[in-house]
């Protein structure tokens, strides 16, 4: 099979004087069914990336070099209407905070079969249908009254089940994950892990996965892509990843995370020569591509 | 919103009802103006007067007269005219659903107005269609209701005489409504002649006081708009597949009306203020220019009469519109 998702050499610039490069020669590649974790640290760049994919970068930044191809389809340059039959069809998207994402003035009930009616033609009734099970799916209970209920009268947990449901609705080839778990309480945020992993096992869809929390790329993912400073440092099947990081950055992130079986006042932070280093690097390449 | 909410606001709407009445009451007596001299020819004596004061309560002492007239009042009973010699109630009864038509008209218009050019200017934004809208508002706002109404009569009436600039209705038509409310009869009866006449007439006072309002309430909804457009859950639609109109008509429009209503909310009281100069303008037979009569003729009993209704139409709106407030919000609305 081809890859689903390859980016391939991106910049990304904001405005022109002077530019601002948001993302640096970034490449990375999303084979079916695969789980691929994106990590860095804040301001990496991370949801740039997943930005561009779905067409919704800054209306002021422009890809000013390289690709992204869709299951084999350049989809770099779409126009809005072109990209549209993609969203939410082919690429789906699950975001940070469930609080904010869902209308609040508009019933669940809609919110999921919306996207049921628009992409798979389906009925008023076959729709609602289908929205109950999803909903069963994300193993809520009660998926009659939670149709009819309003999001405010669901938590933070529930929203994102929902939000889940409404990302897996129509069975996407590849589904964005920006930082799932993080608005969530700990104990809710390895239930949500959870349900992605089932999710994503029963329906072969392959998704990207942004955070910060190398345990839950440790767990979940199949590959792991490195960022920092907008630009890919490492890239790494997982096992290989955190067995043997390559890239001393990924070194000092690994010592800088939290992990079981090491007591906390053991963390390092990201040394300052580090970061540094990695700044001036970017100048380089910067002058470089300009 | 509950039951129990409304008829509490309702309650409370009482105090405030006799406050005003006081205030008016007192008012109309102190300030200078005799209504009895306006009724009377020229050359009447000093004994004519006051048996006619005698015979309006006019000749006891304000508090008293206050407390017989409140006494009447609480019983239904507003008085008679002085100067149309006709029971108040009747008298405001007969004109109030012409203004009330006007004012449903008007504000279904801004309505509409503001809708349209707000979404189109968000929809277009920082192309063209966006200066055009923030050009107009920022004029027809600076123009208040009575001047667009001179402008109309002046333009449209003298110049370009293509609309009726004056009454309700052409009195040849035959048509013969059981209430006062006209249009809605005429479009319930389907005598679609008499509608569109009807229209014809309300169309000028109508946008007179429909556009200071749609451009306050273009401005207001275009800027709650443009933040609901850069809320997550609209992030969320993009990434659904929605288009951009449908967003801005189905999702933004929607959430934007919330912090409109509540920004807005008094505008709508000053629309049913203006309709006295308006009326006036438009020789609109309302209860607008019905309080310009009373005035001018010092018609006591009426002037209060006109002045609570007012004061309850305004009471009215403002519960409307903490209604629409709450229905739009499903947050307030279930608790
Ligand atoms: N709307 C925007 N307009 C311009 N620049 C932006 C915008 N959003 C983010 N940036 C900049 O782009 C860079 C990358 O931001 P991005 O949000 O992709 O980081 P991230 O890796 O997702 O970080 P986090 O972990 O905090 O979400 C940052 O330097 C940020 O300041
Ligand atoms: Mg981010």
């Amino acid at each position: 099979m081809s890859t689903l998702l390859a980016i391939r050499d991106l910049d990304l610039t904001l405005g022109s004087k002077p530019p601002v490069r948001l993302l640096r020669r970034v490449s990375l590649q999303v084979e079916p069914g695969q789980i691929v974790g994106l990590v860095g640290e804040s301001g990496a760049g991370k949801t740039m990336v997943s930005r561009v994919v779905l067409g919704i970068a800054p209306a002021n930044a422009r890809v000013t070099h390289g690709s992204v191809a869709f299951a084999a389809r350049d989809i770099t340059h779409l126009s809005e209407a072109q990209r549209r039959p993609l969203l939410g069809r082919e690429i789906a998207f699950i975001p940070q905070n469930p609080m904010t994402a869902l209308n609040p003035v508009e019933r669940i009930g809609p919110q999921i079969t919306d996207v049921l009616r628009m992409h798979l033609d389906l009925g008023r009734t076959d729709a609602q249908d289908r929205a109950l099970a999803l909903l069963r799916e994300v193993h809520l209970r009660e998926p009659q009254r939670i149709l009819r209920q309003h999001p405010h009268e669901l938590s933070g947990g529930m929203r994102q089940r929902v939000l889940i449901a409404i990302a897996f609705a129509c069975k996407p080839k590849l589904v964005i994950a920006d930082e799932p778990t993080t608005a969530l309480d700990v104990t809710v945020q390895k239930q949500i892990l959870q349900l992605i992993r089932e999710l994503q096992r029963n329906s072969g869809t392959a998704i990207l996965f942004i955070t910060h929390d190398l345990g839950v790329v440790a767990k979940l993912c199949d590959h792991v892509v490195v960022m920092h400073g907008g630009r890919v440092l490492e890239s790494a099947a997982a096992a290989r990843l955190f067995e043997n990081p390559t890239h001393a950055y990924t070194r000092a992130l690994f010592a800088a995370t939290p992990r079981f079986d090491r007591p906390a006042d053991e963390l390092k932070p990201i040394p300052a020569a580090l970061t540094q280093q990695l700044n001036e690097e970017a100048r380089v390449l910067d002058a470089r591509d300009a | 919103m509950s039951a129990n909410y409304i008829l509490r606001r309702l309650f409370w709407a009482i105090p405030t009802l006799i406050g005003v009445a006081i205030l008016v009451f007192v008012l109309v007596r102190v300030v200078p103006g005799d209504p009895i001299a306006m009724m009377l020819p020229p050359g009447a004596t000093a004994e004519d007067v006051g048996r006619l004061r005698a015979l309006y309560g006019l000749d006891a002492p304000i508090p008293k007269q206050f407390v017989a007239w409140m006494g009447d009042v609480l019983r239904g009973n507003f008085g008679t005219s002085i100067s149309l010699r006709e029971g108040v109630v009747r008298l405001v009864m007969s004109r109030l659903p012409a203004t009330l038509e006007l004012v449903i008209v008007a504000v279904a218009v801004a309505c509409a107005f503001a809708a349209l050019a707000a979404v189109g200017a968000v929809y277009f934004r920082g192309r063209w269609p966006e200066l055009v809208v923030d050009g107009l508002s920022g004029l027809v706002l600076a123009i208040p209701d009575f001047l667009w109404g001179l402008l109309f009569v002046l333009v449209l009436g003298v110049l370009l005489p293509v609309l009726p600039i004056s009454g309700r209705i052409d009195p040849t038509l035959d048509f013969n409504p059981a209430t006062g409310f006209y249009l809605a009869e005429a479009l319930l009866r389907l005598r679609w002649d008499a509608f569109a006449d009807l229209m014809k007439h309300i169309l000028l006072p109508a946008l007179a006081l429909a556009l200071p309002l749609a451009a306050a309430l273009t401005r207001v909804l275009k800027g709650s708009l443009i933040d609901a457009m850069n809320q997550d859950y609209v992030t969320l639609v993009r990434v659904k597949g929605y288009s951009r109109a449908r967003i801005l008509w189905r999702v933004a429009l929607r959430n934007a009306l919330i912090p409109t209503v509540t920004l807005t909310g008094v505008q709508f009281s000053f629309l049913i203020g203006g309709t006295v100069l308006i009326e006036y303008i438009f020789s609109y037979p309302g209860i607008g220019n019905l309080a310009i009569a009373a005035v001018n003729q010092r018609d006591l009993p009426l002037i209060q009469g006109l002045v609570l209704t007012f004061a309850v139409l305004f009471i009215l709106t403002n519960l409307l519109v903490d209604m629409a407030y709450s229905i739009l919000n499903p947050r307030v609305r279930q608790s």
